[in-house]
């Protein structure tokens, strides 16, 4: 795209990118970091990921500081205007992932050393679900690729598939002997936490796609996420 | 922004299925001796709305413009082919009375240009020289009412007969469209209404054109981007004598189609 008129105007919105581009790289780092921790138990890392969620949080303030700034030096139209709404949106999102991933890693506390190795290769695989998910639609974001975004848009009714397995399988361990329900409950979160991150990915990717056409999907996403209808007693 | 749709390929803007139109230009093309200023133009103007040309200075917005009353007739070696229709009459056929023709089409300018003559008589002179008013009760009626609806009457009730140069800019401006209404036109045309205004009087001017557009067809030419986001319902772009882009103005101003008009509205010409 050709440059504006006043170079400052570029720069504001240079800025803005890199930031974002910044506070996404922050963002998988973080979630793989969780992931990490919960699945071996690491303490150490697990206090990481909470203590660096904040570094998230300041630069989400400054976005919309920025952005809020832009709005009313430059009066932006068009493109412009979408992509400055855009970095606001897009940056909750990302925040909210954070949020998430720092609630997981919470979770490796509580988790006591004997994880059942079926569950924990069911979570990471979710994890690395997630990160794949999060890692292509902050790169479709980049690239302003709204092909790419769209698939991630579609892919996140694997996610919740595997969310839906999961769930199945926790359940399964809580009913089988009741001492497993506090490590089930908590792995449970952290399932849930992924199929939340999957949810956020897609509003970026809505978000990449409104940026591109100025319209926003009209189709409705697929979803299958089936865990709030699911019955104990009658389906296991 | 790359991906645009290929040129050509434009809807029908939803402005114009909510109103009757009122204008319609045919292969309008405007020669001044031998620059080319308006290339091949046709659109649609809706009744009972305010629809706003925007482009670069150069663009041909305030030709085209002011080919919709004939202003351009004075400007020696300005040709015109194609038609422009008000209504369903071709405003450059042989029988048509200019006068008459801008009776119907009022033209508010760039600056306030009141006559050096009372607040009250600059108001009236269209109603007299048009032979409206039947005496002169009426055309006091006429020149109040006139002058309510360019929401000026309260400012200057008192001093009606103080000479109009006296008064403020914006209040010259509104004096200008009282006038410009005072004949019952139609359609009211404005060549960038507010660029001589402060911030305030332009703030009245965008709440008076709000308010006529109930009962007008206005065309507003503007250099402020902002300004015709707030006020039109309908956007035309101009480029090099070309008619870009038209549609809705909320699209327009958030998505528009070409890729000039993006690069225009956002400020990238160059």
């Amino acid at each position: 795209m050709t440059d504006h008129i006043v170079k400052a105007y570029d720069q504001d919105i240079t800025s803005l990118k890199t930031m974002l581009a910044q506070m996404g790289g922050l963002a998988e780092e973080q979630l793989d970091n969780a992931i990490t921790a919960l699945s071996k138990r690491d303490v150490v890392l697990a206090d990481q990921v909470i203590l660096r969620d904040e570094k998230l949080d300041i630069l989400e303030r400054e976005i919309e500081e920025k952005a809020i700034l832009t709005i009313a030096k430059r009066q932006p139209m068009a493109m412009d205007l979408r992509e400055i709404m855009v970095a606001i949106r897009v940056s909750s999102d990302i925040e909210r992932i954070g949020d998430l991933a720092k609630n997981t890693a919470k979770r490796t506390h509580a988790i006591s050393e004997a994880l059942p190795r079926r569950l924990s290769t069911g979570l990471a695989r979710m994890g690395s679900m997630a990160q794949a998910q999060l890692k292509d639609v902050l790169d479709a974001y980049a690239r302003r690729d709204d092909a790419a975004a769209m698939t991630v848009w579609r892919s996140d009714e694997d996610l919740d598939a595997l969310y839906n397995s999961i769930f199945r399988e926790l359940l399964t361990y809580m009913m089988e002997d009741p001492r497993n329900i506090s490590l089930c409950t908590h792995l449970l979160f952290g399932a849930k936490n992924l199929e939340r991150i999957g949810d956020h990915t897609t509003n970026i990717a809505e978000n990449i796609h409104y940026l591109i056409h100025g319209k926003t999907i009209s189709e409705g996403r697929p979803k299958k996420d089936v865990t709030a209808m699911m019955n104990p007693s009658k389906e296991l | 922004m790359d991906q645009i749709s290929p040129a050509g390929i434009q809807s029908i803007p939803r402005i114009m299925a909510k109103r009757p139109t009122r204008i319609s230009a045919r292969k309008v093309n405007i020669f001044y001796g031998e620059k080319h200023a308006i290339n091949d133009l046709s659109i649609e103007i809706p009744d009972r709305a305010v629809s706003a040309f925007i482009g670069p200075s150069g663009c041909g917005k305030s030709t085209f413009l002011r080919s919709v009353n004939r202003m351009n007739d004075t400007i020696a070696g300005c040709r015109l082919t194609g038609e422009v229709r008000l209504d369903d009459k071709n405003i450059y056929d042989a029988d048509v009375d200019v006068v008459q023709l801008r009776s119907h089409v009022g033209m508010v300018f760039q600056k306030p240009n009141p006559f050096p003559k009372s607040i009250f008589e600059n108001v009236a002179y269209g109603p007299r020289i048009h032979g409206l008013a039947k005496n002169k009760t009426d055309l006091e009626e006429m020149v109040v009412a006139s002058l309510k609806k360019a929401g000026l009457f309260d400012e200057v009730k008192d001093r009606l007969h103080q000479s109009g140069t006296g008064l403020s800019g914006g209040q010259q401006q509104r004096l200008c469209i009282a006038r410009a209404i005072a004949v019952n036109p139609e359609v009211i045309l404005m060549d960038e209404p507010c660029s001589a205004l402060d911030p305030i009087a332009t703030a009245r001017i965008e709440e008076l054109i709000d308010e006529l557009r109930q009962n007008y067809c206005i065309i507003i030419v503007t250099h402020s981007m902002q300004q015709a986001a707030r006020v039109s319902q309908l956007t035309a772009f101009f480029h090099l004598g070309n008619l870009v882009e038209v549609g809705d103005t909320d699209e327009i101003f958030t998505s528009p189609q070409d890729k000039r008009t993006q690069d225009y509205i956002t400020g990238r010409f160059g």
